[in-house]
Parts: structure tokens; C-alpha cells; sequence
């Protein structure tokens, strides 16, 4: 009842859109706010004026606002809105337990709100990626299990036959991400707004990179996968290239991706046992990521010429070649001889964006520009050139930015390492700063250039959304008269 | 029996759970049915429910 007053004009005989189109525009909104902090952090770097010699501003506590604003802010609302919009089409029925629906919504607005307040204010658990602190813990925890009760349960009452291999990524993705919470939120409240960790030391480091990597693993790349998964037959016209290899390497993929978080962990304290687990692991984890990279390419085979014509699926194989590209980077920095260069340096922001920017970011897009017009009612975007003109920032912002920090971090690395003679270090630590101001500027303006792209399909999603509905209430005229 | 077989074992555990898998995944019997499954997401448009959408 007098559920969906703003939303009922666009309704859905059997699917339950609304939700789909709260999380799509949420996606596009946080999608600005995490990327223009980035920019922000980024000149921060360059210029350190920009910390405005504020605590609340400072980099340290922006900086972890910004990747919770991209992962959890935009991946999340994301690979809400698609698997919410996909498990509903493939399962041919409506999203289960409405109440849980909405609660899922509004739930994870306000994680996300609260992350925006208590980070500046330096209320941080420390562990990356797991910065907010117990209550919003609690938070994530109820609106993540409502989520996977809505999903599995809509998945039980499909009215096929078969569980689409997109719904399979995204269950593994939920249930995943639900344990890697759970086990790594393990605190011990002192107050309101403080707790302590139960566990301690290299134990303390393994859990937060068995959860780190498997954030990568699970949110950033099952999910993903899940989105890739249906839009790309979608986008192509065709079905998957090899739904047997899908099967395959949807098993290889998760049963090896949660052994990988030691190699960040590669020369610590960690027993050198499990620093080697890690690295093999990682190397073998080359093989099922690109069996999903190489089944969402082979799925174009025969329609190559589309992308002449259709950004949208510009926009879902550029993400594929990134996502292939970075985890071929990923297997190879976890070398451990490859580690020594490239640990703590700029290499891996570098590696992390060509996958957040190039494969996380590029998939979501190409998925929304589907998905936005067909859940308003329509069958495209307002403005396919717009989309294109989208593409390219996007992809050139996203080069710019990877080159940047490649650039920067062997430089780093090669002069951290380097030794005169007598044994001394070559280069101070400031030496290696200077060295880098160039890549630093470079990614300022590749991480701007991807920035305005959003800006971009905002402008495009208003736009489609305000001729839908004045398409919506001409129709709706002509059928009173 | 030691911990270290109960390792090893898991290994050999993996190996079998691939091996089957690969094999389930590419038997002759699972054609079809992996077919009707990949045909899903265009099912969808044919579906009464979407028809009635577009009027």
C-alpha cells in the first residue's frame, strides 16, 4: 500500500522496477561523489593546500570516504539495481518480500550516509576497506541479510526452469560478502563510536586481507560478473559464448579466489608458508578470470560489427579488455620477486583503478545505459551520442590515469631499491616525491577526465527520465480523452 | 593420521571436485539443458508479462 506514490507511474505488471530505479540513480549520484573525492585526494597530493588545514578534510580521513563511496556507494547501489533487474527477468517473477525490498534501499543509503559523516570526523576502525565503526557494522549486517533473503527467495519462486548463470555469481557474491563482514567486523565496542579488533597482530593482518582481497573478489568481481553475464548477451543479441565454460570458471573462480589475500601481505610478519599460498594462489586465479573474460569477448563472435554503431557495448568489451588486463597484472604483482618492486608503490593504485575504473566502473555503465530507459518505459537513452561522447572519457580518463601511477610506481620502486656501492640507499625518500609530481598531475587529470564523463550520462539519465515521463502523461491524456 | 594428510587430502579433494565438474559441465546430457538456460535473458521478452507491458 501507497508504497511506490512517485514511482506507480512507471509500474511494471509483474516486476518490481521502482527499486531498480532508486538504486540506478543512486549509482550515477555516488558514482560523482566517490569519484570527485577522488579528484579531490588526488590534487591533495600535488597540492597539499587542498587539505584546507582542516582535520575533517585532511587526506587521511578522505581518502578512506572516497574508496567506501566507489566500492560500497557506487559498486553497491550498481550490482544492487542490476541483480535486482536481472533476477527478476531471468527468474520471470517479482522480487520477493517488498518490505525487505525497500528495507534494502533505504538501509544502504544510510550506511552510506553515515560513512560520509563518520569518516571526515576521524571515526575509523583502521582496517581498509572496513573503515566504519561497529554500529554501521550492525547496519550492514541487517540490510545484507534482508538482501540475500530477497534474492534467494525470489530465486525460489521463479517461474523457469533453470537459475541463469548471472543469478549464480550473485548469490556467491552475497553470501560471500556477508561471511567476509561478519568474520572480519569481529570488535569489541568500547563506546559508541570505538571497538577493538578480537583479533591481534600477523592474525589480525591475515583476516583484514583475507576480507581486503575477497572484497576485490567477491563484491568487485563475482558480482560484476553477474552484471557481465546477462548484459553482454543482452547488448550483443546473442547468448553466452560457452554457458559450460561460465559453469566452469564461476566454480574455479570462487574456490580460489578466497585463498589470495596473503600476497598483500608478501615480506611481513605472515608465516612464509602462507606469504607462498597466497602467490601461488593468485597465479592460479589468472585461469578462471580470464575464462569469464574470454566467454563475455567469444559471446561478440559474429557481431563485431555492433560495436561500430552501439556504445553501450563499447562500453561492456573495453571493461572486459580491462577486467582481463587487470587480472593479468594482479597473478604477476603477487610474484613475490614482483612484489618487492611493486609493493607500496603508485603500481598498485595503478592496478586498482584499471580494475575499479576500467572494468567495475565501465561494466556498471554500459549496464545502466541498458537498463535505464527499458525500466522508464522506453527503449533507449536520450542520447546515444551522448553515451559515446561518455565512452571516451571514460576510457581515455581511465588510460591517463593507469599510465600515471605505472609511470610513477616502477620509478618508485626502482629508486627505493636502488643501492650505491658501499651499500647506502641512493635516492631519499623525497627524491622518489619529486619523481613522482608528474604522474601525480597526470592522474589528476585522467581521474577528471573519467569525472566529467559522469557528468555526462547524469545530464543523459535526466534527460531520459523527464521525456519518459512527459511521454508517460501525454499517453495517459490521450487515453482519458 | 596427522593434519598434514588431512591437507594433502584436500588437495586431492579439489582435483576430484574439478575433474567432476569439468566433466558434469561438458557431458553430452547437459547440452540442452545449458542451452535453454543461456536462452534466458531473451525469454524474458517473450514472457506474457512483458507483452502486456508494451501493450
Amino acid at each position: 500500500m501507497s508504497t511506490t506514490a512517485n514511482q506507480s507511474t512507471f509500474e511494471h505488471p509483474t516486476y518490481n522496477y521502482g527499486v531498480v530505479r532508486q538504486f540506478a540513480i543512486m549509482t550515477v549520484i555516488w558514482g560523482i561523489f566517490g569519484m570527485g573525492m577522488g579528484v579531490l585526494i588526488a590534487t591533495q597530493l600535488l597540492f597539499p593546500e587542498f587539505n584546507l588545514d582542516l582535520p575533517w578534510t585532511h587526506f587521511g580521513r578522505l581518502r578512506p570516504l572516497h574508496t567506501n563511496a566507489v566500492i560500497f556507494a557506487f559498486g553497491g547501489c550498481a550490482l544492487f539495481a542490476t541483480s535486482y533487474y536481472i533476477v527478476q527477468r531471468t527468474c520471470q517473477t517479482r522480487l520477493a518480500f517488498e518490505p525487505l525490498v525497500k528495507f534494502t534501499f533505504w538501509g544502504w543509503q544510510a550506511v552510506i550516509v553515515s560513512a560520509a559523516i563518520t569518516l571526515p570526523l576521524g571515526l575509523t576502525t583502521s582496517h581498509e576497506y572496513a573503515e566504519m565503526e561497529w554500529p554501521i557494522d550492525i547496519l550492514i549486517t541487517l540490510v545484507w541479510v534482508a538482501y540475500a533473503v530477497v534474492f534467494i527467495g525470489t530465486i525460489s519462486q521463479r517461474k523457469t526452469k533453470h537459475i541463469y548463470v548471472a543469478n549464480w555469481f550473485f548469490v556467491a557474491f552475497i553470501l560471500t560478502v556477508a561471511v567476509l563482514h561478519i568474520v572480519n567486523s569481529a570488535q569489541i565496542p568500547v563506546t559508541l563510536w570505538k571497538s577493538y579488533y578480537v583479533y591481534a597482530g600477523a592474525a589480525d593482518a591475515m583476516v583484514q586481507w583475507w576480507y581486503g582481497h575477497n572484497a576485490v573478489g567477491f563484491f568487485l568481481t563475482a558480482g560484476f560478473l553477474g552484471i557481465m553475464y546477462y548484459f553482454v548477451p543482452k547488448q550483443a543479441e546473442r547468448p553466452i559464448f560457452s554457458y559450460r565454460l561460465s559453469v566452469v570458471h564461476f566454480w574455479a573462480l570462487i574456490s580460489i579466489y578466497i585463498w589470495a589475500g596473503a600476497h598483500h601481505l608478501h615480506y611481513s610478519a605472515l608465516p612464509e608458508w602462507a606469504q607462498n599460498v597466497g602467490m601461488v594462489m593468485s597465479v592460479i586465479l589468472l585461469a578462471p578470470s580470464w575464462g569469464g573474460m574470454i566467454n563475455g569477448m567469444m559471446t561478440l563472435s559474429g557481431a563485431w560489427h555492433k560495436l561500430r554503431t552501439d556504445p553501450i557495448l563499447r562500453f561492456l568489451v573495453v571493461s572486459l579488455s580491462f577486467y582481463g588486463m587487470s587480472t593479468f597484472e594482479g597473478p604477476m604483482m603477487a610474484i613475490k620477486s614482483v612484489n618487492a618492486l611493486s609493493h607500496n608503490t603508485d603500481w598498485t593504485i595503478g592496478h586498482v583503478h584499471s580494475g575499479a575504473l576500467g572494468w567495475v566502473a565501465m561494466v556498471s555503465i554500459g549496464a545502466l545505459y541498458h537498463l535505464i530507459p527499458r525500466v522508464y518505459g522506453r527503449k533507449e537513452m536520450f542520447s546515444i551520442s551522448a553515451i559515446n561522447l561518455h565512452f571516451w572519457l571514460a576510457t581515455i580518463g581511465t588510460v591517463v590515469y593507469i599510465v600515471a601511477m605505472w609511470i610513477n610506481g616502477i620509478g618508485q620502486g626502482l629508486m627505493w631499491k636502488a643501492v650505491d656501492v658501499d651499500g647506502t640507499l641512493k635516492f631519499s625518500f623525497i627524491d622518489s616525491l619529486i619523481y613522482s609530481k608528474f604522474g601525480y598531475g597526470m592522474r589528476i587529470i585522467g581521474g577528471a577526465i573519467f569525472l566529467s564523463g559522469m557528468f555526462v550520462m547524469l545530464y543523459n539519465v535526466i534527460r531520459t527520465i523527464k521525456v519518459a515521463k512527459a511521454e508517460y502523461a501525454s499517453t495517459t491524456q490521450t487515453q482519458a480523452a | 593420521m596427522d593434519i598434514n594428510d588431512l591437507r594433502s587430502l584436500s588437495t586431492v579433494f579439489m582435483a576430484v571436485a574439478f575433474t567432476g565438474i569439468l566433466l558434469w559441465a561438458y557431458s553430452s546430457k547437459r547440452k540442452k539443458p545449458f542451452d535453454e538456460a543461456a536462452n534466458l535473458p531473451f525469454e524474458e521478452d517473450s514472457a506474457a508479462a512483458e507483452k502486456k507491458n508494451q501493450e
